[in-house]
C-alpha cells in the first residue's frame, strides 16, 4: 500500500516534471529572459568600467529565429532565412562550398537512425573543420557513440556547445527503422 | 503450461523512505532555464597578469563570422583550452588580433571590453552541455 502510494507521487512529479520541461521550453511570456543582461550572467564583473559598451545578448539574440534548445536562436534558419549574413572568409579566398549529401547512421540500437545532413554543417564551416581530424572523409569509418559525444567529442565538439545539445534526441535521430527491425512483441 | 512472470521491483522501492522524499523535493523546485551562449572564459594567464579573465562570446561573432573564419584562417583549435594565446600573438595580429585591431573591431588596447569576467572563473566553455552526464564542460 505505502509502496503504491510512493509510486503514485512519483509518478505526479514525474509528470510534473515533464510538463515544465516540455512547456517551459518556450513558455511565450518570458520569451526574452533566456538571455540574461551580461552583468547578471554570472561570467561578466558589473563591476568592469566598460561593461556598458558590449551589446547585450537579448538586443542581438531575440530578433531572430527561435528554438528551444540551447542558446534559444535556430541558427539554420537565421543563415538559411537572412536574418544573418556572417562572412565565409577573412583574408584568404575561401570559397563556401555547400554540400548536398546526406549521411545514414544505422547502428544507433533501439534509437532511430540518425540522418546527418552536410548540407547545414557546410553552410557553416568548411571540410577541414571536421575532416579528416574529427571524422574520416569515408562514410562510417569513424567509429563513435553517444558517451564520446557526450564527452564532447565527434558531433560533441560542437552539439551541447555551440550547437543544439546532445538532449534534443530526435533531431539527429530522425530516421525511423522499417517493420522488419521493430522490437518482437514479448509474449 | 503458463509462464511465470518475474516482476522485479523497481530500484527505488528498496530506498529508505526519507531518499525518496529527498528526490522528490529536489524534482519540485523550478529549474532554472539555462542560456546556452557558448561563452568562452580564457583565464590561463589573465588573472596571473592582473587581468580579469577574458570573456569570448560565440553569438556575438557567429552573426558576422561563420565557424570556419577563426576555425581555420585564425587557426582557432575546436576545443576549449586548446588555444594557446599571448596578449604578444593579438598585438603582432594572430587569432584575435587578426581582427581586433582598431581596423575591423576595438584594437587590444581597449583591456576592459575583453578582459570583462568575474575573478575566479575557471578556463573553458560556458553553457555547454546541459546533460549534466559525463561532459568535460
Amino acid at each position: 500500500m505505502k509502496r503504491c502510494i510512493i509510486k503514485q507521487i512519483l509518478a505526479v512529479c514525474i509528470t510534473l516534471c515533464a510538463a515544465q520541461a516540455t512547456f517551459g521550453a518556450e513558455p511565450v511570456s518570458k520569451a526574452n529572459s533566456y538571455w540574461l543582461p551580461l552583468a547578471k550572467d554570472e561570467l561578466h564583473d558589473p563591476a568592469d568600467p566598460a561593461l556598458h559598451l558590449l551589446q547585450n545578448p537579448v538586443k542581438a539574440l531575440s530578433v531572430l529565429p527561435r528554438d528551444g534548445a540551447g542558446d534559444q536562436v535556430n541558427w539554420v534558419k537565421a543563415l538559411d532565412n537572412n536574418y544573418i549574413n556572417p562572412r565565409i572568409n577573412l583574408r584568404f579566398n575561401t570559397q563556401v562550398e555547400v554540400l548536398n549529401l546526406d549521411i545514414l547512421f544505422p547502428d544507433t540500437n533501439e534509437m532511430d537512425m540518425v540522418n546527418f545532413p552536410h548540407k547545414q554543417h557546410t553552410e557553416w564551416l568548411i571540410c577541414s573543420n571536421c575532416h579528416e581530424e574529427i571524422f574520416k572523409y569515408k562514410a562510417h569509418a569513424t567509429k563513435f557513440g553517444m558517451f564520446e559525444i557526450l564527452n564532447g567529442e565527434y558531433c560533441g565538439r560542437c552539439h551541447g556547445a555551440v550547437a543544439f545539445p546532445p538532449t534534443e534526441c530526435s533531431r539527429c535521430h530522425n530516421v525511423p527503422r522499417t517493420s522488419t527491425a521493430a522490437p518482437a512483441k514479448a509474449n | 503450461m503458463k509462464r511465470q512472470i518475474e516482476y522485479q521491483q523497481p530500484f527505488f522501492c528498496h530506498l529508505p523512505k526519507w531518499m525518496i522524499l529527498l528526490a522528490l523535493l529536489t524534482l519540485l523546485v523550478p529549474s532554472p532555464v539555462l542560456a546556452e551562449y557558448g561563452d568562452v572564459v580564457f583565464n590561463k594567464r589573465a588573472e596571473k597578469s592582473g587581468m580579469r579573465p577574458v570573456i569570448f562570446p560565440h553569438w556575438f561573432h557567429r552573426i558576422r563570422f561563420k565557424c570556419n573564419v577563426c576555425h581555420t584562417e585564425l587557426g582557432f583549435k575546436m576545443r576549449a583550452g586548446a588555444n594557446d594565446i599571448h596578449m604578444a600573438d593579438i598585438k603582432d595580429g594572430k587569432f584575435c588580433g587578426a581582427c581586433h585591431n582598431n581596423q575591423i573591431a576595438w584594437g587590444p588596447g581597449n583591456c576592459n571590453l575583453c578582459h570583462s569576467g568575474l575573478t575566479g572563473l575557471k578556463s573553458g566553455i560556458r553553457g555547454g552541455n546541459t546533460t549534466g552526464g559525463p561532459g568535460k564542460w
